[in-house]
């Protein structure tokens, strides 16, 4: 779980780790005011099976294609990318285009991001 | 691409992040294949001086790893971290946060950090670590900071493997006295009081020394406290200092505690691949089920039915 740029708060980001956590996945949690390169050496380090952004600054039409170019040369490609947090609809087709596979707006239950992780990982487990 | 467990030791070597992370999955999940990974890997370790870091939850343990490791990097050292945090015995998941406190250390080349959950692992945490512990050694590490809270048993064997152990506490936690009956303070080789700023840190200081002069065993090392803040950075290099006096201290100690350290790893790993043999047969065994209703409903006594079964197995081998 993974917050970059500026982010005023994670409350967001703590439920759905705290849901994921209790549907049986191990969650790394890295705090607050993440880069791109620390967000990815930290999907090698930890050797993630998915990686999931939250962001509320608006910033991630630049944020997440330069994470989506740091996993793609770091050799990622078999993690799943998902995003939430506030996010506008009309990014969302560009966002998938470049390799997030699906974005969680506000209020989106927990059940639904969890399920969409575990049946959609693209390593097995 | 699935790579074998050869390749990624051969990656280990080759001082690639990449394997060495996926290695460390491979045996989190206890894949067989695993094994003959860190084989491989076993004439490669040894280098690296290896620190267990525990005290009660808020102490600021991460915190002051985080610190250590970037005293070690000034001095051009490769630092390895493995963090770890207890799984949530109700869904087996677990919310790893250790890394928080060192994420400016995530791009630094010489440092890996790496968060690992207790699994509720029947005792098999300590080799697991152990072996985690020993892919970093292969890796290059020249120390590695191995993090626990220490609550249970098998927390306390991780801490164990160590080379130096180092207690931090932290005064108004209220576990002074916990530490001291829990005999915690027994293991410590240096002893740090962190958040020394606090109001109470002095009264923790006298407490920790008075548990410490009631333990009368220990006369070749005195466990010296360290007073730290580690959200400032202060105290560090003297702790670094402590750190390496009982380094010191070790390699003149000579061979003995590799010795233990070696029977200790002897020891797990015999059980690891005892348990390994005999729990699979055991499983697919139609008796097995048969066995446990009996156990469950009184008939059977479980002590004796594991001598039957023992004596099973080495009939049939």
């Amino acid at each position: 779980m993974a917050k970059p740029g500026l982010n005023s708060h994670d409350r967001g980001a703590k439920v759905v780790a705290r849901a994921l956590r209790d549907a049986g996945m191990e969650v790394i949690y890295t705090g607050l005011r993440q880069t791109p390169e620390q967000i990815v050496e930290t999907a090698v380090q930890e050797d993630v099976d998915a990686l999931c952004l939250s962001i509320l600054s608006g910033a991630h039409m630049t944020l997440f294609p330069k994470i989506m170019e740091l996993m793609k040369k770091k050799d990622l490609d078999d993690v799943l990318v998902i995003a939430g947090g506030i996010i506008p609809e009309e990014d969302i087709s560009q966002l998938k285009k470049i390799g997030i596979a699906e974005v969680f707006g506000p209020g989106t239950p927990t059940h639904v991001t969890v399920d969409y992780i575990r049946n959609n990982l693209k390593r097995k487990l | 691409m699935t790579l074998s467990a050869r390749d990624l030791a051969q990656g280990v070597l080759k001082r690639d992040r990449r394997s060495v992370a996926r290695l460390m999955t491979a045996i989190e999940n206890e894949d067989p294949e695993s094994r003959a990974a860190i084989s491989e890997l076993y004439a490669h370790t040894g280098n690296a001086y290896t620190v267990g870091v525990t005290g009660p939850p808020g102490s600021g343990k991460s915190t002051l790893i985080g610190q250590l490791a970037k005293q070690y990097r000034k001095h051009g050292r490769k630092v390895g971290v493995i963090a770890v945090d207890p799984s949530s015995p109700f869904s087996g998941g677990a919310l790893l946060g250790d890394r928080i406190r060192m994420q400016e250390l995530s791009t630094d080349e010489g440092v890996f950090v790496r968060s690992m959950a207790t699994r509720g692992n029947l005792g098999g945490l300590a080799r697991s670590t152990a072996e985690l512990v020993s892919v970093l050694d292969a890796f290059g590490c020249d120390i590695i900071f191995v993090e626990t809270v220490g609550a249970g048993q098998s927390e306390v064997d991780v801490i164990k493997l160590a080379d130096t152990i180092l207690l931090v506490m932290a005064p108004g936690l209220g576990d002074d006295i916990q530490a001291i009956k829990a005999g915690i303070m027994e293991i410590g080789d240096v002893i740090v009081v962190n958040k020394a700023d606090r109001e109470n840190a002095d009264r923790t200081m006298l407490e920790i020394k008075g548990a410490l002069e009631l333990d009368t065993e220990r006369k070749e090392w005195s466990p010296p406290i360290v007073k730290t803040i580690a959200t400032s950075n202060e105290g560090t290099e003297e702790l670094v200092q402590k750190l390496e006096e009982h380094r010191s201290f070790l390699m003149k100690a000579g061979m003995g505690r590799r010795r233990i350290k070696g029977e200790i790893q002897l020891l797990e790993a015999l059980k690891a691949r005892l348990a390994e043999m005999v729990i699979t047969d055991l499983r697919n065994d139609p008796d097995y089920e048969n066995m446990i209703e009996k156990i469950a409903s009184r008939q059977l006594n479980p002590y004796e039915a594991a001598i039957t079964l023992v004596n099973k197995i080495i009939g049939k081998r």
